[in-house]
This record gives structure tokens, sequence and C-alpha cells, in this order.
């Protein structure tokens, strides 16, 4: 990777910088501007610190902030480094920091940027490369919480399916929308403070199995959730909801695990012949 | 590949000028100083009281001071602050669900909202000021 530049990079064939041009090869007539972007770099081989690099390149007006990196990539520098795959915010591979906003880099419209747009790897996150971080901790959060169907009772296949009535199914519904992005560790303070915290994502997963009707998982959860790196080190800052791209509401999800958790104390310390259970 | 991941240390210090939201989050946190205060107050009036008549007239007087006054208007305008943030967070966390649909959020905010007035009406009509 070449070290970081003060000066802006550019496309050999960029138009001229600040202004929109129109672009009669586009359907419609769709106009195309200069996106100007200034990305931290870290290449872990030779880098101690990370450093902003500025490129400047012509993108349609209509697209977003991936496009504009991979315009980056095609054909200014293709050594820049960061995840994407879907471009649809599915995925939830292309999580960054644009302008200091955690945001799916896919989700990002040019048009809602004026000026320079800084793009930084997710925070609260070790940088691998560029603007590729290393989610190592969330994966192993995630897997703590087991973010799966504990069935309450194992019945052969024969049996049948597991039946849900739709009043069942909306009671988690909107937490199984989850994309694993991590937006919304890069935007809790708490988890960038204390990184033992489970954190939002993987504790709303927790919380839509304990949800689910077919469930009987939950005492096995609350051995990590209700502790103090679980739903206890949250102090609902609100921030993870603001930033979720799929519209789910892990800060609902913690509060209501809160308050089923002081009722499960409630239970075992305060009422004769109560298990907590 | 060999891996050499960089770590970002957040500063315990700064962390919440980092965005408005944070700011946001820390002003509330920060009104929790004056509801404590004058929670105090109110102890302390309490002793006051149990002190005899010449102990609790003295506590009147001192509550008439100027300095009484302006620490009774920033620990009203804090209280109100939080207050009504916090009710406009019950929507997250007690949602109630009626068959299929939830109950919309601000109808559960708004509740509070409702609950808070009767009960300051009560209190206000026991202590005679309607």
């Amino acid at each position: 990777m070449p070290p970081a530049q003060p000066g802006t990079v550019s496309a050999a064939d960029a138009a001229p910088h600040g202004g929109a041009v129109a672009s009669p090869g586009r359907p419609g007539g769709s106009k195309e501007r200069t996106v100007q972007l200034e990305v931290l770099r870290y290449n872990p081989d030779t880098d101690t610190e990370a450093s902003f690099q500025r490129y400047a390149v012509v993108c349609p007006e209509e697209g977003v902030v991936l496009d504009a990196l991979n315009e980056v990539k095609a054909s200014v520098d293709p050594t820049l480094n960061y995840r994407w795959s879907c471009h649809m915010a599915v995925c939830g591979s292309c999580g960054m920091m644009i302008n200091g906003e955690p945001k799916l880099a896919c989700h990002a419209f040019l048009r809602d940027y004026a000026g320079v747009i800084r793009v930084e790897p997710l925070a609260h996150f070790p940088i691998e490369r560029d603007l590729v971080t290393a989610p190592d901790d969330f994966m192993e959060k995630l897997k703590r919480v087991k973010p799966y169907l504990i069935p309450k009772e194992s019945k052969p296949i024969d049996a049948g399916e597991y039946k849900q009535t739709p009043a069942q199914l909306m009671k988690f519904r909107q937490y199984s929308m989850c994309i694993n992005c991590m937006l919304c560790y890069a935007a809790c303070p708490e988890y960038g403070l204390t990184p033992r915290f489970i954190g939002p994502a993987a504790l709303t997963l927790a919380h839509r199995y304990n949800q689910d009707s077919r469930d009987g998982g939950r005492k096995q959860r609350q051995e990590v959730a209700a502790t103090h790196e679980g739903v206890w080190e949250c102090t609902f800052v609100g921030a993870c909801s603001e930033v979720c791209p799929a519209h789910v509401d892990p800060a609902s999800a913690l509060q209501q695990m809160k308050i089923a958790s002081s009722v499960d104390w409630i239970v075992e310390h305060l009422i004769p012949g109560g298990n907590g259970s | 590949m060999s891996r050499n991941p960089l770590v970002r240390e957040v500063s315990p210090t700064s962390w919440f000028f980092r965005h408005p939201r944070y700011l946001r989050y820390m002003s509330r946190e920060i009104t929790s100083i004056f509801v404590g205060a004058y929670c105090v107050l109110l102890v302390v009036a309490v002793q006051r009281l149990a002190a005899g008549r010449e102990a609790w007239e003295g506590f009147l007087l001192a509550l008439q001071g100027p300095a009484s006054i302006a620490f009774h208007l920033l620990a009203l305008v804090a209280a109100v602050y939080h207050a009504a943030t916090w009710f406009n967070a019950t929507q997250k966390a007690m949602p109630l669900q009626i068959g299929e649909e939830f109950l919309p959020g601000n109808v559960i905010s708004g509740a509070h909202y409702v609950a808070w007035a009767v009960l300051s009406g009560g209190v206000l009509f026991l202590a005679g000021v309607i």
C-alpha cells in the first residue's frame, strides 16, 4: 500500500471538482458529481497508526458512498480495502463510519452529503486493514448467547412442525430482522468503554429467541444475558436503535430484558418457593 | 496473512463530544444531580421539622434567599427534563402487544404524562394550592 498522501488522488478523467455535470449516456439524463472522500487507511504490515488519504472520483448523484469507494478502487487506488457484498442493505458487510455516523456504505446516499465525506472503519472494533475491522469479539459474543431455537420439548420429525400463531410471531419478529452489521456496536459508547459488554445485537438476538413461543432456552441464555457484562452494562443511551439500518430496536429489547431479569430476581429472592425460572 | 489489528482506545473523559446524541444522553444524566440534591434538601427539611418550630422557621427563611430560589428553578427544569425524557423512553421498556399489533408508543408515553398531571394535581390539592 502506498503511504498516505496529503494531497488528493483523483481519477485521471475526473470532472471539474465540486460541480455537477450532465451524463447524457445515462438513462433519464441523470447527473454526476465529483465526490471527495477522506478515507482512514491502515496497513498492518507497515503502519503503527492509521492516517487519512483523500480521493476525488466522479459518481452518479443518485449513488451511494459504496459506489464512490468502488470507483476509487477501480480507477484510482486498487490497494484500498473494505468489505461489501449485496449493495442493497441486506448482507450487513459494508458498515463503516461516514462523517462520524455508523452507516452501511450501500445505504449512505451521496445526495445527503456535501463537501468532503469522511469514511472510517467501524468505531470500537480493531482495524484489520483500511476500512476492514476485526469482528472476532462480536462473533464470540454472538455464540455465547445461543442465538438459535432451543425447543421446549423435542419431538420426532414425524410429529410435524412447531406451530405458531401470527400474534406469537409478532412478539419477536422485528428482532429477527438483525443483519449482524455491527453498526449498533459502533454507536454504543458503553461497548467502546467497556469491551466486555455483550452488546446490543447479541443481546437482542437472545431476546428474540427468549420471546419465541417455541423456545425453552431462556434460562441458559440468562447465564450470560442477566449479568453485569450482559444487559446490566447497558445504560440506555439508545444510540443502537437510532443507527440500526434494519429498524430493529435493540434498546427496547435490552430494557425489556432488564425488567424480566428484575422479575426473576424478585421471584427468586422475595417470593417463598420461587425458583426464578 | 499475519494479523496486526490496530486497537483504538475510547477516551473515558471526552467520548460524549463525538456526537450530539451522546451530549443529549449526558445532559440527561447530569439532571440526576439536581434531582438527587433536591431529595437531600427534602431530607434536611424533615430533619429541621423534627428539630422543632425554631429550626423549621429558620429553614423556611433560608429557602427564601436568592441562592435557594435559583437552585429550585434549576432543580425544577432538571426534574421536568428528566421526567419527560423518561416518559418518552417508557415505550421502549414496556411495549404492549394487543393481538397481532402493538399499542402505539406515544399512547404508552402519553399515559405517563396523564398520570403525572393527575398525581401532580392531587399533590397540589392536598397542599391547598388548588
